[in-house]
């Protein structure tokens, strides 16, 4: 080893505690991105694969019955590689055990158990067998919810006769990846199954034979999806359908694109924001190392080092600091992304979703490190470089103070000295506390962006499901029932509130812009289902009229007073000009609600409906769930209280395995930033604290300056935190504004606190260590030396 | 008048003349400077005079070298002007009061820093037209440097120290060979901070003169140390420049150490204000402040 290079090995050990407060910022940025990455490319390459080994379609399309003499002029769409035709019916589902009903979404599989199209993988049992009636195969997610095994069995309500079904296998499919239903923000694997069955069934139940309400494309290469998806609608429409989409429109496959895109954004928000960090760290650190080492450097290249040499030396120094923090990292970065990997099994469901080492995120981020930490110390190493080794060879010129601006302005003697010390310090080095202060509120900043999440999740459960929506169940009728059956409803005992609606397809028009979207009609003044604003007022349903919703209003560019054109796609498809009366605040899909009497009127129908609302006495709810269960019109029953639930085990759970990371990760940049900025305070100040040690001060009088300097800087910069934060989220929320869901900003007064508190301990940790330091502060030695 | 190196080539005076000398070698005779405010002795150039000792190698050659700095809104003129040689093989003294100008002189010399104006040579090569890696290289090649708080560095052990430099030498003698001349070796493993002040500045003679240097810089070297460790290190400078005959330059505002010196070249202000050549040095441990 050259004696330069243990020189530095030497420099290193000496700074070790530094040394690892930035490996530590590096690791975490590094950590976050290499997981991200690795992440990615294991869900991307378990959705590639699984898309193209089970032939995921790529254009969908419901209606009400198709004949299947249909099916070879949907072949002959220019386009068009493969068809498959098939019978989905959403059932009430009887699950043991389970007093609540579920839905079970029936998907007809041929006679033969072969699919053309969205094929099956079975992970357990087997696959249907030809002939065999009475069989299913399950969605492992469903089944595993339940901890069924093969051979079980679930009945369902088909028609309002009862049905027992033995499921004999697993399976997994691209089309539903993730098992959420449609009109649902949230996935529930205990309340939906979907359920593959002989189609031979599924045509005697539900009087289908030679006909089919669900059809799947997949199209050749160089196909015109939309002009395929609008031949596709001209031929369905007669037929109830209600408009053809493309993958962008799956649900499954937007949850999985929505957090390929997620992961994208924290590989890109993650090191931008620790490795910045980082480069500020390596910054004070290196230039204090350089600036103490001034005589060393002038000694170096008064015997002939050249200055390449010496900056290739401190150059070196970071590199050391950096690569290790990128290893640290990356290691860490792939038991996040192996842990990762294995959360995602809970939510999407891939036969293979397989840890992946991404060897291009681990050569970026050493590229990326190596660039923020040259970068960052650019500065320092160019004064080492160009440090004329005569000048080196004096001490530094004392650093030259002034009365600061605070002191201009309050009588002389109002500040006690070592206030006054602790503001000229600061005010000498404007930047470079700045700087520190930029790098506290960071933390308190991150904190705040993986913490506030959950209160825009409490909020938006709060306001949707509490304040808007206040009934207890939601029932859908499989065809629109008479309003007798609103009678029915609100006599059943233990219903103490019943609303019904009215819901068809629409597709609404403006200018140019257009969106296929659902249409409900309500009661003028809902009590159950309302609509609110934005600060929270319920809407009363005007008598003419649309409200859209502010998701659906924006995509249409509309505003209040807009007439836009309304297409109903089912029956007989009438047209309408509506004027837009009402914004709707809400945070899910894209919806729009009228009168209901207006849509009657509309739609040239007597008074029916297509579901109702119930508010429940909690006493009689079994009661009230068995007799919609033997009731033959109702299509499915959702129970908001299981949603909510279903909802706050799951996402809630690894929102709080996400928030305690990055807990971690903002106490290592507070104490990154904060045991940095003290280090060096001491060091540069430990002769002027030594002296005032010396001439009587007392410990704590001295550590009040260098900590009253970290205090101040901690206090002004929570404020700055919580701007930034604040900013940060608002930034976020941006990124994951979908159709499908929008995430409002809620920010809590606790999680404001929670960061402040989680850095205020981070600082006095940091201090306390520093303290120790001072404690330690051999007052002879260090005057004795030569600054 | 002391007689100085220039009159054993026949040219009694001062360093005025010295610098005359230099400058107009085939003239006999000089004008008066006043611009150094200091009386002016004219003298005369006879080379065949210089037939009496044989002709000594001149290693530096400095010609009028001034140097100003900015400190600041001031301008300090550490040197106003000085001209000055010095020989293969000789023991100088530079001494001055702080402030006198020879730390920078003697920066000059290494090709730490470069003169406002004026020349300098190192033999036939003209430092004061190298470039910063030129410079870089002449140090590298040629000089040690002894400094008065010894820089060494504080994490590499004694030996370490002298193998920095041995690394980058071209013909180095062994580190171990270089502590033996300063009497360090059984020393070799110990950082500075486990050395004494006098051992610490040993340790940096020794990774001076371990790359074998052809001049041997020494700035204030004792003034750090106490007496009895001063006289310590003066000696081994001493025996390097007896045993391996470096040209050695020693700075110091301690006059007592002139009297060791071949020639003593005394500084105030900026400029040479008289040049002693010593018929009889004293060795080191004979010195008394």
């Amino acid at each position: 080893m050259r004696n330069l290079d243990r020189k530095l090995v030497r420099d290193l050990t000496r700074m070790k505690g530094q040394m690892i407060a930035i490996v530590m910022v590096i690791a975490a940025g590094v950590g976050t991105f290499v997981m991200s990455m690795c992440a990615y490319a294991s869900l991307s390459d378990g959705k590639q694969s699984f898309y193209r080994d089970f032939r995921f379609a790529d254009v969908f399309a419901s209606a009400r019955r198709c004949p299947d003499s249909l099916i070879p002029r949907i072949r002959e769409i220019p386009g068009v590689a493969t068809v498959e035709t098939r019978l989905v019916y959403n059932v009430l589902l009887n699950v043991p055990g389970m007093t609540e009903p579920a839905t079970a979404r029936l998907i007809s599989v041929p006679d033969s158990g072969e699919t053309e199209l969205n094929n099956v993988y079975i992970s357990r049992g087997r696959m249907l067998e030809p002939g065999n009636l009475g069989e299913v195969v399950v969605s492992e997610m469903f089944a595993e919810a339940h901890g069924f095994n093969p051979g079980d069995s679930v009945s369902v309500i088909i028609n309002g006769r009862l049905r027992e079904l033995k499921m004999v296998g697993n399976v997994l499919t691209p089309e539903y990846v993730i098992q959420i239903q449609g009109g649902s923000m949230l996935p529930d694997k205990k309340r939906f199954g979907i359920f593959w069955i002989n189609e031979r069934e599924l045509e005697a139940a539900f009087d289908m034979s030679g006909a089919f309400n669900s059809v799947s494309l997949k199209l050749g290469h160089g196909a015109n999806v939309q002009e395929v998806i609008e031949q596709l609608d001209q031929l369905l429409e007669p037929y109830g359908s209600i408009g053809a989409f493309d993958r962008s429109q799956q649900l499954s496959h937007q949850y999985v694109t929505d957090e390929l895109f997620q992961l994208k954004t924290m590989a890109t928000i993650a090191p931008i924001i620790f490795l910045s960090v980082a480069a500020f760290l390596l910054n004070i650190v290196v230039s204090r190392i350089i600036s103490q080492q001034r005589e060393q450097i002038a000694a170096l290249k008064a015997f002939g080092y050249t200055n390449y040499e010496v900056g290739f030396h401190y150059l070196n120094l970071v590199l050391v600091i950096s690569v290790t923090g990128t290893i640290v990292g990356t290691l860490f970065g792939f038991w996040m992304a192996v842990n990762l990997t294995e959360m995602y099994q809970e939510f999407y469901k891939f036969p293979q979703l397989a840890f992946q080492v991404n060897t291009a995120a681990v050569l970026w981020a050493l590229l990326l490190t190596t660039f923020a930490a040259v970068v960052g110390t650019w500065l320092a190493v160019r004064k080492a470089i160009h440090l004329p080794p005569a000048e080196a060879m004096r001490p530094e010129p004392p650093p030259s103070y002034r009365p600061t601006i605070v002191e201009r302005y309050l009588p002389a003697g109002m500040l006690p000295a070592e206030l006054r010390m602790i503001i000229r310090n600061i005010e000498r080095k404007p930047i470079k506390s700045f700087v520190s202060i930029l790098g506290i509120a960071v933390a308190v900043s991150v904190l705040i962006l993986g913490s506030f999440s959950l209160d825009s999740l409490n909020y938006l459960i709060n306001f949707q499901f509490r304040k808007a929506q206040r009934q207890d169940l939601t029932v859908t009728f499989v065809e629109p029932a008479t309003s007798s059956v609103m009678y029915e409803m609100s006599g059943l005992p233990g219903v103490l509130e019943s609303e019904t609606m009215r819901a068809v397809a629409a597709r609404i028009r403006f200018q140019h812009r257009s969106r296929r979207v659902g249409i409900m009609g309500l009661e003028s003044e809902p009590q159950l289902f309302r609509l609110l604003t934005e600060d929270e007022q319920p809407i009363r349903v005007p008598q003419h009229g649309i409200m859209l919703n502010s998701k659906l209003a924006e995509l249409l560019g509309t505003r209040l007073g807009d007439r836009v054109t309304v297409e109903i796609l089912e029956d007989k498809q009438p047209v309408a000009q509506v004027e837009v009366t009402s914004i709707v605040n809400e945070f899910g899909g894209i919806n729009a609600y009228m009168d209901k009497l207006q849509l009657h009127k509309l739609l040239k129908e007597s008074q029916v409906a297509s579901g109702a609302f119930l508010r429940v006495d909690p006493n009689y709810i079994e009661d009230v769930f068995q007799n919609l269960e033997s009731r033959p019109g109702v299509g499915s029953v959702s129970i908001k209280n299981a949603t909510i639930q279903s909802f706050k085990e799951t996402i809630a759970e690894n929102m709080l395995t996400m928030r305690s990371f990055n807990i971690l990760f903002a106490a290592v940049i507070a104490i990154g930033v904060v045991y940095n900025s003290a280090r060096i305070s001491l060091s540069e100040q430990s002769r002027d604290l030594a002296t005032m040690r010396v001439i009587g001060f007392t410990r704590t009088e001295v550590s009040t300056i260098l900590l009253g300097e970290i205090t101040l800087f901690t206090i002004l910069a929570i404020p700055l935190g919580w701007l930034i934060g604040y900013g940060l989220a608002a930034l976020m929320i941006l990124g994951l504004d979908t159709e499908n869901y929008r995430i409002p900003l809620v920010v809590s007064r606790s999680t404001f606190a929670f960061a402040s508190v989680v850095v205020v301990l981070a600082t006095f940790f940091s201090a306390l260590v520093v303290q120790r330091r001072i404690s330690k502060l051999d007052l002879v030695s260090v005057l004795k030396t030569r600054e | 008048m002391t007689s100085d190196g220039i009159s054993n080539n026949g040219l009694a005076g001062s360093r005025f003349a010295m610098e005359y000398r230099l400058n107009h070698l085939d003239v006999v005779g000089s004008t008066s400077q006043s611009t150094f405010g200091i009386p002016v002795q004219t003298g005369f150039i006879d080379k065949n005079m210089s037939t009496e000792n044989p002709p000594r190698t001149t290693v530096f050659r400095a010609v009028d070298i001034a140097k100003i700095y900015q400190m600041g809104e001031v301008n300090v003129h550490a040197l106003r002007g000085v001209s000055l040689e010095l020989y293969e093989h000789e023991f100088v003294v530079l001494l001055g009061a702080s402030g006198s100008g020879k730390s920078t002189l003697l920066n000059i010399l290494g090709g730490l820093d470069v003169p406002t104006t004026g020349t300098v040579h190192y033999l036939d090569r003209e430092l004061t037209a190298s470039d910063e890696s030129a410079l870089t290289r002449y140090r590298r090649e040629n000089v040690g440097f002894v400094f008065q708080f010894y820089n060494l560095i504080p994490s590499l052990t004694a030996r370490e120290n002298v193998e920095l430099i041995t690394e980058i030498a071209r013909d180095p003698m062994d580190p171990m060979a270089a502590l033996d001349l300063v009497k360090l070796k059984d020393r070799a493993n110990h950082f500075p901070a486990q050395l004494s002040g006098g051992e610490q500045q040993r340790v940096a003679i020794a990774r001076a003169i371990a790359k074998k240097p052809k001049v041997l810089l020494c700035d204030e070297p004792t003034g750090a140390l106490d007496v009895e460790t001063g006289i310590v290190v003066l000696e081994a400078i001493a025996r390097i420049n007896h045993e391996l005959g470096t040209t050695t330059a020693v700075i110091t505002h301690n006059a007592a150490i002139a009297r060791m010196a071949d020639r003593v070249i005394s500084l105030s202000n900026g400029q040479i204000s008289g040049v002693h050549e010593n018929a009889s040095k004293i060795s080191a441990n004979e010195l008394e402040w």
